[in-house]
């Protein structure tokens, strides 16, 4: 049953890829972004991440869907069609992902318990997170207590792409009503 | 042997053609706003990897069902102390790994649809091959 959830929300997410390749209209692109996300977190869910599952519905799905459309409402949503020709990308992408198919040979199966990636610090969060810190929720217990330095640098990106974003829109109008009057720069 | 290797390789395989899918609109389309799509493609893609890598098959997600070890205590629950023993908890490292990757990849989102804001701003345009033409003429003209 998880298989065949499995090998048809991969299915739609490939073909959501593919429109997302084919179709020009950015708003359009954008809603299919949004779909990808939400497919992506159904999939997270199939695969017991719940956690993530819910992080993406919210943040891939939700908060970059509303970022994007007011950024195509700042910037406006048409996209030309592709002067050179695609034949180069088309190389590149197809010898890169051939480079990673041979490098899953070598790769565990999906799903076996005795995988290399389940044996190192995982076992100890599943046996003594409980003891150690005390919630039943082991992904809540890693972040927030054992990997808690990870989570206060993730915070501290958060803030500067804040700032980041705040320096470039006001220096966008700023520098926009100061260019006008002499006639200059494309601002609005 | 040969379909063994399909079916418990067939999610990394997707994986990597969704990957490559993103790659390929990153690095083929003009458009800054489009490409910002297509590394969001290609992140989302790298999430799903390692998440795939941290199921285990018959797993259940990482929430403790029985922490305190109680089914054990009160005699008739004995079997469901027993029962709890035996639950299979996926890997939580990749889930918190890709909890963090997720809220700072819609940071650099954010940070690049407001450069591609202020290239619209500044140059009327947000078509690569147009700004270089821009670029050039405006190098030409000084």
């Amino acid at each position: 049953m998880s298989i065949v959830v499995d090998i048809v929300l991969f299915t739609l997410l490939g073909a959501t890829g593919f429109a997302l390749l084919k179709v020009r209209n950015l708003f359009a692109v954008v809603m299919l972004a949004g779909i990808y996300s939400l497919l992506s977190a159904g999939l997270f869910t199939a695969m017991d991440a719940v956690d993530v599952a819910f992080t993406e519905a919210a943040v891939g799905a939700g908060i970059s869907t509303v970022l994007f459309l007011g950024a195509l409402a700042l910037a406006g949503h048409h996209e030309n069609r592709p002067g050179h020709t695609p034949l180069l990308p088309l190389v590149v992408v197809v010898v890169t992902g051939g480079a990673l198919v041979y490098g899953t040979m070598d790769m565990p199966g999906f799903g076996h318990p005795e995988n290399p990636v389940h044996h190192h610090v995982a076992d100890h969060y599943l046996e003594e997170s409980y003891d150690e810190i005390g919630i039943p929720n082991v992904v809540t217990s890693v972040l927030a207590s054992y990997r808690g330095y990870d989570t206060m640098g993730e915070t501290t990106v958060v803030f500067a792409a804040a700032v980041g974003v705040l320096l470039l829109l006001s220096g966008a109008r700023r520098s926009g009503s100061r260019a006008s009057p002499q006639g200059k720069g494309g601002g609005r | 042997m040969s379909l063994d290797l399909f079916v418990s390789h067939y999610n990394y395989w997707v994986v990597i053609f969704l990957m490559m899918v993103g790659f390929y609109i990153l690095i083929s389309r003009g458009n800054l706003i489009k490409k910002i799509v297509g590394l969001n493609v290609f992140q989302t893609a790298v999430f799903m990897l390692y998440i795939s890598m941290g199921k285990i098959s018959g797993g259940t997600p990482p929430i403790l069902v029985d922490p305190k070890g109680e089914g054990k205590g009160h005699g008739g629950a004995e079997t469901v102390g027993e029962a709890a023993a035996e639950i299979v908890y996926s890997n939580p490292l990749p889930h918190v790994l890709i909890l963090t990757a997720i809220v700072v990849g819609i940071a650099t989102t954010s940070v690049g649809l407001a450069l591609a804001v202020r290239i619209k701003e500044a140059y009327g345009t947000m078509e690569e091959d147009e700004i270089n033409r821009i670029e050039a003429e405006t190098e030409a003209g000084e």
